[in-house]
């Protein structure tokens, strides 16, 4: 087992403590889990905070003037402030937006800002390298609105290719883009686009889903106009979605779903929408996982991100460089070979073993990756594969964690060879 | 809990490392059809020629994992020279095999025990499938059912095509 040379401002051994499941086993052998990208793990903080909440506060928010009800309000809105504070939204109590998950968000930009903005032949810009979720909603959109969609392409290395990006976003309505690629770990210059794309006159949506939960995040650096990510991938509870909209972009918008919290008043002849942000919130929110997210924040400031991204950097290092050394030229990194631009994910190929029977192979060792298309299926054309193996980290991973995922790959070659 | 010898048989390992009736017809007359399995990606090329109410020829192409391969290999070996009715029980046959009685999650083994049991396999003459017999271990890992499933999807997909019962 390696020791770690490289200085991490945070004990791993003790972050591990935190996280209750890894104390389990999987076929006997301890979980090494290396799926953070695809969901990470909950700290014990986060598990008791739901706990305590549901156990002692729970009621419906915004509803009830009796003491419980104003105290779960209370938590439910302050959950929107600390998640905004952390991203550095200038706003947080009327920027920041719930919703269930990433995708939610991403789709409610498409039906808020994209129905009342977008018109037929208008132009929308992605990259190649995007998730499904911030695919779909746009080929939906541009399927009735008859819009059109141009791609930044990705190059070799992993990275987008800007030798035309005045051109590419030229005439744009709207340029859409991942913070960090889930596939391949590339951070991408996000003020740079935006920068680009406003000058065009075009908004700019940022999926931030990879990037919040790695990177030290600010959505005034980014200069975007909408960024989403969701908490269970940033060590919160499944079921809730971030947005973050500029205020005044978010102001001019319509409502998303229609139902109760959304409206101010409702006559048979109509209704009239909330303020913002509930104007967005149709229906009861999701509120014992706000109270987790908050909890998460927390955790993640208490280990500071720039430590955070220091510790995934030096992981990432360790692993690409062990890789290397075990497998030669049998093993195929995908995406930018320097760990510095990339985050904590390293997507590869084997040999010819298919990633679902990697997978199946590291499973016996307890190690959890993900095999697949990664929702990411135009980069999955362009890297010229059908599936890539992934192991993805988060604060939690060690060395070993990597030893025993090097481990298991040998077995897989050696059992397909 | 399963183990891996479950799943990866010799015989299951042979046909993914020598895929019998790779390639691909000449179409037409041959029919081709295209099978997708949206969860990872993996697709098969199925080409059919029937002739006098028989699958005289199938040749297979297309990329995906041991267990997608391997079933296409042995699909293909299975069905070839036979007539489209007995063709058609064959893949009832062995869908019926892939098949869960009931939708249980495994369970680990530091969670509750609900779910815990996995599901029996669909009872079936073993005899009467020779070597598709090998791709029985598969149900024990339900994720992967779909893999070993999608070639005879698509090779049903096919004679529905050519409306062949």
């Amino acid at each position: 087992m390696a020791l770690s040379e490289s200085t991490t401002a945070f004990d791993v051994a003790a972050v591990r403590k935190d996280f209750p499941l890894l104390a389990r086993t999987v076929h006997g052998k301890p979980i090494v889990y290396l799926d953070s990208a695809a969901s990470s793990q909950r700290p014990r903080s986060v598990l008791d905070a739901m706990r305590h909440y549901d156990e002692t506060t729970h009621a419906n928010v915004h509803r009830g003037v009796y003491t419980i009800a104003e105290e779960a309000t209370r938590l439910f809105e302050s959950a929107r402030v600390a998640v905004g504070r952390f991203v550095g939204a200038p706003d947080p109590a009327h920027e920041i937006v719930f919703a269930k998950n990433t995708t939610e968000c991403l789709n409610l930009v498409a039906h808020t800002w994209g129905r009342t903005h977008l018109h037929p032949g208008d132009v929308i810009v992605l990259t190649e390298m995007e998730h499904h979720a911030n695919i779909v909603p746009w080929q939906m959109l541009a399927a009735e609105r008859a819009l059109e969609i141009r791609w930044i392409p990705v190059d070799d290395d992993g990275q987008l290719v800007f030798d035309d990006l005045e051109a590419l976003v030229d005439g744009a309505r709207l340029v859409g883009l991942t913070a960090m690629s889930n596939v391949l770990g590339t951070i991408n210059p996000v003020a740079q686009v935006a920068e680009a794309a406003h000058r065009a006159g075009a908004v700019v949506v940022v999926d931030a889903a990879q990037a919040v939960p790695h990177l030290p995040t600010d959505v005034t650096a980014f200069g975007a106009d909408f960024v989403a990510f969701g908490a269970h991938k940033m060590l919160g509870p499944t079921g809730i979605g971030i947005l973050w909209g500029r205020r005044e972009i978010l102001e001019s918008l319509p409502p998303f779903l229609g139902g109760g919290e959304m409206i101010l008043d409702v006559r048979k002849d109509g209704f009239t929408p909330n303020e913002i942000p509930w104007r967005f919130e149709a229906g009861t929110p999701p509120i014992t996982e706000a109270i987790g997210l908050e909890a998460a924040v927390a955790y993640l400031e208490g280990l500071t991100m720039p430590a955070v991204r220091q510790h995934e950097i030096d992981l990432t290092t360790y692993a690409m460089g062990l890789l290397r050394d075990r497998f030669g030229t049998d093993i195929t990194i995908f995406g930018p070979p320097d760990p510095a631009d990339r985050g904590g994910v390293i997507s590869f190929a084997l040999g010819d073993v298919h990633p679902h029977d990697i997978s199946q192979i590291l499973d016996e060792y307890g190690v959890c990756v993900r095999a697949g298309h990664h929702c990411a299926k135009p980069l999955m054309r362009r890297l010229g594969v059908n599936a890539t193996a992934r192991a993805s980290f988060g604060p939690y991973n060690d060395e070993a964690d990597v030893d025993v995922l090097a481990e298991a790959l040998q077995h897989a070659r050696e059992f397909f060879s | 809990m399963p183990g891996l010898e479950d799943l990866y048989r010799e015989i299951i390992l042979d046909h993914y490392r020598s895929p019998r009736n790779r390639g691909e017809l000449e179409c037409p007359p041959a029919h081709r059809i295209e099978g997708f399995n949206p969860l990872c990606g993996d697709e098969i090329v199925v080409s059919l020629l029937v002739e006098d109410g028989a699958l005289a020829d199938i040749k297979i192409a297309g990329t995906g994992c041991s267990i997608s391969q391997s079933s296409a290999s042995l699909m293909s070996a299975a069905v070839k020279g036979k007539s489209v009715p007995e063709v058609r029980e064959l893949i009832q046959t062995f869908k019926g095999m892939m098949s869960i009685h009931e939708a249980t999650l495994p369970a680990g083994d530091g969670g509750k025990s609900v779910g815990d049991t996995l599901v029996e396999p669909m009872a079936i003459d073993i005899n009467a499938i020779g070597e598709l017999a090998a791709l029985q271990g598969v149900v024990k890992f339900p994720v992967r059912i779909k893999c070993a499933t999608l070639s005879w999807n698509t090779l049903a997909q096919g004679l529905d095509e050519l409306g062949e019962t």
